[in-house]
């Protein structure tokens, strides 16, 4: 039988989390990502892990900072309404400098919204989404497959920089069925001298704690700790450059917008214009440096998004506004169609000539 | 190899894991009861899932004269696991030849129960276990016993045979599908069970070396894209 196994986008975040040595899901279900909390109700069980559904998101965010704490592998999983309330949750664990990996399957909005994929959730990810000075790593699946090596990623990247990590999907991510193969993964060593274990009286204690009675300390914290961001932003940028060696035109877009966009960018070839992607895989930190290469080059910028346009805004900072950036967009759990897309690249080339 | 042609009952059940292409089939061989000259209808009995659904395939089951029922809040922003009145008519008038597209795992099932003291009474049903032995949780014929017995707890309705719908969707060829065969008769030993088909995309099925092939035709997604990504 072939090495390959079927997937959900949510079950492959699951099964890569228990086979990158998670043992700990805190949760509570909403759609469109329940299927990661009933996969790891199914397994953890079976291999001696936790699976815990808490009384709301809240706790569960909780749960997390306090596993966290004591070193283990931990994660919680939600959409859009449930990770506005995780979100004072994640702003402790990134005061405290804990790892922690954290996943939003979005779905529309705002409010309630709906449960249909959205990606309007990208403000709120990149800018850090609750109170103070902190940024979590941003990792933008756009295939079943990535969804499990950006989870693999995304709990080495916490435990390096011991930092809360967030795989933002969208619900079509989460429900969309591919062939994945698992099981290469090799987890890495991490130094957890600092995790809340007990001293045994043989050393003095561990505090994690995100209060500081002395504010020239929570200053210096807060410098320290965005000195750790830029070599973050220096090292740990990911993206995929598709067809951009001759493109007057680059579309900007991740996730199930990225996958829509590569059929515009097929039909808008053979019409003979010459379009390109850059599809960030980090959203934070942000591709920066090729986006700003690009506009060397590039005439137009399209940024394809599930939302009334939020990326756009990196995009323009990016190639500081050298270029015209046009936006083709559809919101509240609708998805652009490739004809969309191909009709607004159509219209951006008539407008370069 | 040969093609599956029936037995047709009057009640056709599709259950399983979730995920492992109930929908797909239930849609086509909806498709198949009708060109076999009956009048057809297919109901979603799925208050599990919420996208992907029976529904996306209304204008093509309409075309065929496939009377389709399902939720109106399917494919919709309401969260909502409601089942459409109409669903009685099937198994109290009988005037269709029917297809259930039932919920994945015991949770979809639960849905069945209602109609299930009318199906036995009735008494003219298959009740199929539609597996993938590349699905994650149904790798073995363990596993996917595990799941039957808790369908049939849920549903109160005993499978009455096994369709093998092993696949690896777009990537799938006939040897990945050949290679479950061995794992698709242990679960026919252990369960007593017939195997009633093995399904395939029409694409590849006619070079399947095995017998009761049945061939279908998949629904192109808009995420689908030609290259890989």
């Amino acid at each position: 039988m072939a090495d390959k196994v079927l997937m959900k986008g949510n079950e492959a975040i699951a099964e890569a989390a228990i086979q990158a040595g998670c043992r700990h899901y805190f949760g509570y279900p909403i759609t469109p990502q329940t299927e990661i909390a009933a996969y790891m109700a199914k397994r953890m069980p079976k291999i001696g892990g936790t699976f815990l559904q808490a009384e709301s998101e809240i706790a569960a965010i909780n749960m997390v900072y306090g596993t966290s704490s004591a070193g283990y592998r931990v994660m919680t999983s939600s959409s859009s309404p449930g990770i506005s309330l995780k979100g004072e949750g994640i702003s402790y664990i990134a005061g405290a400098d804990l790892p922690a990996f954290i996943v939003n399957v979005q779905r529309g909005g705002p409010g309630l919204g709906g449960i249909q994929p959205s990606q309007s959730d990208y403000f709120q990810t990149t800018r850090g989404g609750g109170h103070g000075d902190y940024h979590v790593i941003a990792l933008a699946p756009a295939s079943v497959q990535e969804m499990a090596d950006l989870t693999f990623r995304g709990f080495d990247l916490a435990d390096e920089y011991r930092m809360p990590v967030m795989i933002l999907a969208d619900g079509t991510m989460g429900q969309m069925m591919e062939p994945v193969t698992l099981g290469s993964y090799e987890p890495k060593q991490f130094d957890k001298s600092w995790a809340v274990t007990g001293t045994k009286k043989a050393r003095k204690h561990n505090i994690v704690n995100s209060l500081y009675l002395d504010p020239e300390e929570l200053e210096k914290t807060n410098f320290d700790r965005f000195e750790k961001y830029k070599q973050i932003e220096e090292k740990e940028v990911l993206y995929e450059s598709y067809r951009m060696e001759d493109a007057d035109i680059c579309i900007a877009a991740f996730g199930i917008a990225a996958r829509v966009s590569k059929n515009a960018i097929a039909a808008a070839r053979a019409e003979g214009i010459k379009v390109g992607m850059i599809r960030p895989i980090t959203l934070w930190p942000f591709p920066k440096k090729v986006f700003e290469e690009s506009a060397k080059t590039c005439k137009a910028y399209i940024s394809v998004e599930l939302s009334m346009g939020q990326m756009i805004e990196d995009v323009e900072l990016a190639i500081r506004c050298a270029r015209p950036v046009h936006l083709c967009n559809r919101t509240g759990g609708m998805i652009p169609s490739p004809d969309q897309v191909l009709a607004k690249i159509k219209e951006v080339a008539g407008g370069l000539n | 190899m040969s093609m599956f042609n029936g037995p047709y009952r009057r009640v056709t059940l599709f259950a399983g894991h979730y995920g492992s292409g109930k929908t797909s089939i239930a849609v086509n061989f909806a498709l198949a009861l009708r060109r076999a000259g009956f009048k057809t209808a297919i109901a979603d009995l799925d208050i599990v899932n919420p996208y992907f659904r029976t529904k996306d395939s209304r204008m093509m089951l309409e075309q065929n004269g496939i009377t389709l029922i399902s939720s109106e809040y399917a494919n919709s922003n309401v969260d909502l696991p409601a089942l459409p009145a109409q669903t009685y008519r099937l198994v109290e008038q009988r005037d269709f030849h029917a297809v259930f597209d039932v919920g994945g795992d015991d949770r979809g099932a639960l849905a069945l129960g209602r109609y299930t003291p009318f199906i036995l009474e009735e008494n003219d049903f298959d009740m199929i276990f539609v597996t993938n032995f590349y699905r994650p949780l149904t790798r073995t014929p363990r596993g996917a016993l595990e799941v039957m017995r808790e369908i049939e707890a849920a549903g109160g309705i005993p499978f009455t045979a096994l369709a093998n719908n092993s696949n690896l969707a777009h990537l799938t060829t006939c040897a990945d599908i050949e290679a479950t065969q061995p794992l698709m008769e242990q679960l026919s030993d252990m369960t007593g069970l017939p195997v009633r088909f093995t399904a395939a995309d029409a694409k590849i099925a006619q070079g399947l070396l095995l017998e009761s092939v049945f061939p279908i035709q998949l629904e192109k997604r808009y995420y689908d894209i030609q290259e890989e990504i």
